[in-house]
């Protein structure tokens, strides 16, 4: 890497918390934010349990100061509050500011709205503004409209390595010289459409999510937004600000395999996490705890385990999965989890992987049960996807 | 710090671009509110089992990288870039009609499937076998641009080599209708959709699906170096003038060596004053635009690529490209620049230069 990139701020909303301190109270309690769903209507209510957040649109409308009709979607909701919060944590000014960039990432983008009025939108001209914010894009101009950034935003959508993928494009365009700060991160609101295609996938556990368990059953959706705040060392030494954490190294890698199931070996998983050791230029003894990517699929957790035996070659450090606190929020789980990463380094402290009871029989991997204390100077942290996308990023004090 | 070439391209679109054909015979599209591609021979490329499940748009960009990956005269790829404005559209809305037409019963998995927005990303690393970077790019009108200014770090600042860059749109029945009900789309019915004549509310619809094979290796088959690209999301009219000047400066370039700009003029009464506002500072450029024979849709500009790499190489300018009718400079052509806009965001230059 040919400058240190470092975060100076972040900001989360998630079923565990609205914040970044509700989050980490949540984690440092073992409380959990897995429940039936409430705010989404849907014939699967009963059969599955999500990681949702307990707020109505409109509550999140009130939180935001939004005045009606405005054509937020509920993901650009959770990604307002939690980019604002990273903003305010970093202590950075958006307006005038031209070297400040938004990368943001989601997969349903507008979806939760087009689905609500989509056989009524050609009769009833009052849901029309909802068609504008159907696309990805959309949705992160009106955050970016928000927090009043004018300048470089893009958006990625990489299935469930989305945030992982967004976090390290804001890495590279620092390093490039392209930008100076830049909010990374994801945001995934619950809708019918991700919760059914999940669905049909048959992947959806009925009960508590439990990664590396050999009984496990699937996963939980969740919903939420996390962002980072990164900063290039010429920018935060300016304003003498003292970062949170550094972003160590990351990687992108594709496994190639299936369109949406991950190959046996873990490949790919392998391919990202040796690539992010490189870019870091660190060894895998170097990582004192894993933030796995551990969605509690029987075929995630399988190969995302072989990959961790193989590069770690049978020497896994400390790991768990916080997926069973606020379910897979899918494009945001990267930054959710970068979130509770820093959190990590920052408290010294490990999180347990909630639900867990019996070692997988293809290896011989237990995930942290307890919160524990101990000095930690780096951490893992991996995020996987449909269409093969690997993604690892690695995060050091 | 390397230099970026095109080194091959595969182009999807609504005129015969498929086969070497540099708008020899353009198709007339100025009585039609929408454009769908010319569709080339799947057969040639894709099984037909594979040609029957797949949406129009991975269809498209499996032919478009294969054209480009054989023009380059590579096999592997250090990366493939994305873009796409509306994602798998005609997968989503396959999934939404049966989601709410059947009230959330008798779903399959396939359309959820399809319909995630890196599906074309994850179908062409598949169909190579191919592990390296992989991203998707959804950001509205910025898409493409946002996988070039990906793949040209990569290629400029990384030292990466022959990565996959391409822009993807597809065009789905129910949702052109919404987009055409909220005045995105210009209405039916209209007496001629000449854009540079007749400015009115929206746009014609498009799609295409076009890739290119970035490298810093200049060779044969190497059509143009893409110097820079530079995108922000929101600006105002008045703003357009320091917008090209501070890109302009910031790669040495005058505004006088701008042999050729490529406006991403769309017929929009609302939105077409961005690109009067260019046109103006440019006096002895040739004025080019192109939408009027490819339609507009989110990663357009890919075509406007396309279309420069060619003018480059074959030191011809089309006709029918021609925004002013009027002979400027006639010297070789070295810089082409491109703006693009949509609805009066994600605004994008391109400097693209010959070789």
């Amino acid at each position: 890497m040919k400058e240190r990139i470092a975060i100076t701020g972040m900001g989360i909303v998630s079923a565990i918390g609205m914040n970044a301190e509700e989050n980490l109270l949540s984690l440092k309690g073992s409380k959990h934010g897995i429940s039936k769903i409430k705010h989404i209507d849907t014939t699967l209510k009963d059969n599955i349990l999500v990681g949702e957040i307990k707020k109505t649109n409109q509550e999140l409308e009130e939180i935001l100061g939004l005045s009606s009709p405005n054509n937020f979607s509920r993901s650009s909701m959770f990604g307002a509050i939690a980019a604002k919060e990273a903003i305010l944590d970093a202590g950075i000014e958006t307006k005038e500011n031209t070297s400040i960039g938004f990368i943001n990432s989601t997969t349903v983008g507008g979806m939760d709205m087009v689905e609500r009025f989509y056989d009524n939108f050609l009769e009833k001209e009052e849901y029309q503004h909802y068609i504008e914010v159907h696309d990805a894009g959309s949705n992160t101009d009106l955050i970016s409209e928000y927090l009043g950034i004018n300048g470089f935003v893009t958006t990625i959508s990489t299935a469930c390595s989305s945030a992982a993928n967004a976090i390290m494009l804001g890495a590279r365009m620092i390093e490039s010289g392209r930008l100076d700060q830049v909010v990374v991160g994801g945001m995934d609101g619950l809708c019918k459409f991700t919760i059914n295609g999940f669905n049909t996938l048959m992947i959806l556990s009925d009960t508590f999510n439990q990664p590396f368990d050999e009984n496990r059953k699937g996963l939980n959706l969740g919903e939420g937004a996390a962002y980072l705040i990164l900063e290039s060392e010429k920018s935060y030494k300016k304003r003498n600000k003292k970062p949170l954490a550094y972003l160590g190294g990351y990687a992108n890698a594709n496994d190639a395999f299936h369109q949406t199931a991950s190959s046996e070996q873990g490949d790919g998983a392998f391919l990202a996490m040796k690539n992010a050791f490189e870019v870091a230029g660190m060894k895998p003894e170097d990582i004192d705890y894993i933030n796995a990517h551990g969605t509690a699929t029987p075929n995630n957790d399988l190969s995302e385990g072989r990959a961790m035996v193989n590069i770690f070659e049978g020497k896994v450090p400390q790991f768990s999965s916080t997926k069973p606190f606020t379910g897979h929020t899918l494009a945001a789980a990267a930054s959710v989890e970068a979130v509770y990463s820093i959190f990590a380094l920052r408290e010294n402290l490990l999180f347990p992987s909630l639900n867990f009871k019996e070692n997988m029989k293809e290896f011989d991997l237990t995930p942290q049960l307890i919160l524990e204390e101990k000095e930690i100077s780096a951490v893992l942290s991996n995020s996987f996807g449909f269409g093969g996308n690997c993604s690892s990023l690695i995060f050091v004090k | 710090m390397e230099r970026c070439y095109i080194n091959g391209m595969g182009c999807i679109s609504g005129q015969n671009t498929f086969e070497g054909d540099f708008l020899e015979n353009p198709i007339d599209y100025s009585k039609t509110n929408i454009i769908h591609v010319v569709k080339p021979d799947y057969k040639a490329f894709i099984p037909p089992a594979a040609i029957r499940r797949m949406s129009s748009g991975v269809k498209n960009s499996i032919v478009a990288s294969t054209l480009a990956m054989d023009e380059a005269q590579v096999k592997e790829l250090d990366g493939i870039i994305t873009g796409t404005g509306m994602g798998c559209i005609q997968d989503s809305e396959k999934f939404l009609d049966k989601l709410i037409g059947f009230n959330e019963q008798y779903l399959t998995p396939t359309s959820f499937i399809q319909s995630t927005h890196n599906t074309v990303g994850g179908q062409i690393a598949l169909k190579l076998r191919c592990t390296a970077y992989n991203f998707t790019y959804v950001n509205t009108g910025g898409s493409f641009q946002s996988a070039l200014l990906d793949g040209l770090i990569q290629v400029k600042n990384e030292g990466k080599n022959n990565i996959l860059v391409g822009g993807i749109d597809e065009i789905a029945e129910y949702t052109h209708k919404l987009y055409q009900a909220i005045g995105h789309i210009k209405e039916d019915g209209e007496a001629d959709y000449n854009i540079l004549e007749n400015r009115s509310k929206g746009s014609v619809a498009g799609e295409g699906a076009v890739f290119f094979v970035l490298s810093n290796e200049k060779k044969e088959s190497t059509s143009a170096e893409v110097v820079d690209t530079h995108i922000i999301n929101n600006l105002k009219v008045n703003g357009v003038n320091g917008f090209i000047g501070d890109f302009l400066q910031h790669n040495n370039t005058k505004l006088e060596e701008i042999d050729a700009v490529i406006l991403g003029n769309n017929g929009d009464i609302d939105f077409d004053l961005y690109y009067d506002e260019a046109e103006k500072l440019f006096e002895s450029s040739k004025i080019l635009y192109y939408k009027h024979l490819f339609g507009d849709f989110m990663t357009a500009p890919s075509v406007s690529v396309w279309l420069a790499s060619n003018m480059l190489k074959k030191q011809q300018i089309p006709n029918i490209l021609y925004k002013i009718d009027k002979t400027r400079s006639s010297k070789p052509l070295r810089n082409v620049l491109i703006y693009n806009q949509y609805r009066g965001k994600n605004h994008s230059l391109i400097l693209m230069k010959n070789v």
